[in-house]
């Protein structure tokens, strides 16, 4: 399903961050990405949705070579890959149904569907209460859940997720993987990045280790 | 259907925006009205005058003014010798007695003019010329006018035509030069407004872009932006226009008479009214679309994080 082949960055100024790294996530696999801080995974991820272009080598997401993507494209090869961040990029002005409802909206869903579906994602994540909510008033573990029900609502077959529990303490965490380990139940493919080494070996599921932009 | 829907929830969701920052956004608009109510104002005053110019037929009359000590038979005498002439199609007397009447009836003067002793004004006779003829030719017939005995003196009424005319030229043309550079400053105005949204709210449209809205879907509520900022500016410009032209109305209506003129000074209304207010919609169209091309494609979710 995701294909990294040869794929090295360096950003402009000089920074290698990903040094001719090649590996392959399949269908309905759940991944972690490790390593110490400043290893490359941001930037690893960040070139699934195209948030950043590889100097060399080549990313297949669904037997699609990104490099043959148009600007055109690529909102909807973002729009089939769900991304959670580390601090949540919620829209502070907007309510927590506002905010998990935004890519229904850009996608043009139906105003009814879009209520079904925000509900149900709500749901999921335990804040179907909140949903008059504004974002500021949330914990931080509640803005996370926020941050992956706007990620899941429209059902993308791709989760991506940077440091989702950087910031959380081990029970929220726990819960956090929980909920992913949930969606990789009904079929999505997962890649999440984390330094947290403790809780991925607990997990058990497979690793990608990266040292200085290289794997180990 | 989709579009449609996704249309007007852009136009709504951007009068919501308008009306958080009314403020600032009531001074943009204002400046917006203005800038569009100072040519429209010239513009419909223009547009009047002209029309007098034009619905004059034509023909100049030549006014002669007869001197005070010709009595009436010989007034009449001499109408009869000038419309015998080569190149005058007709003329009306106007006695001295009844050029005060008119004038009194249409200024309400009466009692100033039976304050003088004597009437001002002398007798008229208004000759009208044959409509073929050349500049030349009516230059010679004022002459032939001028030297008829009993004649004080002629006025062409042309003069004051030409000089009209010439005068609504000038003005169109220095409104047109006017009018173009408030165009661009309401293009400028609006391009800057929206330059300024746009960086406001660089993380919403980061975050647009990062979950996957097209450059149509980002571009969308700023050039709405620009839309209400057009409609609500060309609304005012058409109040503001409305308001000065009345209030100029009447003075100009009354001046026009004193002119013996059909002249009467109308405002802007349905018509040159959406004129006004479609020129300020396409205007602020065209500032939010330079402002979104220049700056939306700039913002882009990579950075960061
Ligand atoms: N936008 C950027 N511009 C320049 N250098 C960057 C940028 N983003 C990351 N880097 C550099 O690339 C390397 C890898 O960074 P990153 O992918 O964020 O690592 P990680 O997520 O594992 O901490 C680091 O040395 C970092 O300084
Ligand atoms: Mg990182």
């Amino acid at each position: 399903m995701i294909r990294f082949h040869g794929v090295a960055k360096r950003y402009p100024g000089g920074n290698d961050a990903l040094r001719g790294i090649s590996f392959e996530v399949t269908q309905g696999e759940m991944v972690f990405v490790t390593g110490p801080s400043g290893a490359g995974k941001s930037t690893l991820l960040r070139l699934i949705p195209l948030l950043e272009r590889p100097t060399r080598g080549s990313v297949i997401v669904n037997d699609v070579n990104l490099s043959t993507l148009t600007r055109r494209r690529i909102p909807y090869l973002r729009r089939s890959i769900g991304m959670i961040f580390q601090d949540h990029r919620l829209l502070p002005d907007r309510s927590v149904f506002d905010n998990v409802a935004l890519p229904l909206v850009i996608a043009g869903f139906e105003h009814k569907e879009t209520q079904r579906r925000v509900r149900a994602a709500l749901d999921k994540v335990g804040l179907l209460e909140r949903e008059r909510s504004d974002p500021a008033t949330l914990s931080g573990g509640e803005q996370q859940r926020v941050g992956i029900a706007r990620a899941v609502v429209s059902r993308p077959p791709i989760l991506l997720a940077d440091e989702p529990t950087g910031n959380l303490d081990p029970a929220l965490s726990e819960e956090i993987m929980r909920l992913f380990e949930q969606f990789n139940r009904v079929g999505v493919t997962l890649i999440i990045a984390s330094h947290d080494h403790a809780l991925v070996e607990r997990l058990g599921y497979r690793r990608v280790h990266l040292t200085d932009g290289a794997l180990a | 259907m989709r579009f449609f829907t996704q249309h007007i929830s852009a136009a709504i969701g951007a009068l919501g925006e308008f009306q958080r920052r009314l403020t600032s956004n009531l001074m943009t608009t204002t400046v917006i009205g203005i800038a569009l109510a100072l040519p429209a104002i010239f513009i419909l005053a223009l547009d009047n005058l002209a029309e007098i110019s034009q619905d004059w037929d034509g023909t100049p009359s030549a006014n002669l003014y007869l001197e005070r000590t010709l009595s009436e038979p010989e007034q009449a005498a001499l109408q009869t010798q000038i419309d015998e002439l080569a190149g005058i199609t007709g003329s009306i007397l106007i006695g001295a007695e009844q050029g005060k009447t008119t004038f009194a009836e249409r200024t309400g003067m009466a009692e100033m003019l039976n304050l003088l002793e004597e009437n001002p004004f002398p007798a008229v006779i208004q000759a009208t010329p044959v409509s073929t003829l050349a500049p030349n030719e009516v230059a010679e017939l004022v002459n032939q006018l001028a030297d008829l005995p009993g004649v004080e003196d002629v006025r062409l009424d042309q003069t004051w035509l030409q000089r009209l005319q010439t005068i609504v030229e000038l003005a169109s043309r220095a409104t047109g030069l006017i009018g173009a550079l408030l165009a661009i400053a309401v293009v400028l105005v609006v391009g800057n407004t929206i330059r300024l949204d746009i960086e406001n709210r660089r993380s919403e449209i980061e975050i647009m872009k990062l979950i996957g809205g097209t450059d149509a879907f980002v571009r969308r509520p700023f050039v709405y932006a620009g839309f209400w900022h057009g409609l609500i500016g060309g609304m005012l410009a058409w109040i503001l226009s409305a308001i000065v032209i009345t209030v100029i109305a009447r003075p100009a209506n009354r001046l026009a008479g004193l002119y013996d003129s059909g002249f009467a000074l109308s405002g802007p209304w349905l018509a040159d009214g959406l004129t006004i207010v479609a020129t300020g919609v396409l205007l602020s169209l065209t500032g939010a679309w330079v402002a979104v091309t220049q700056h939306l494609r700039r913002i882009e979710p990579g950075e960061g994080t």
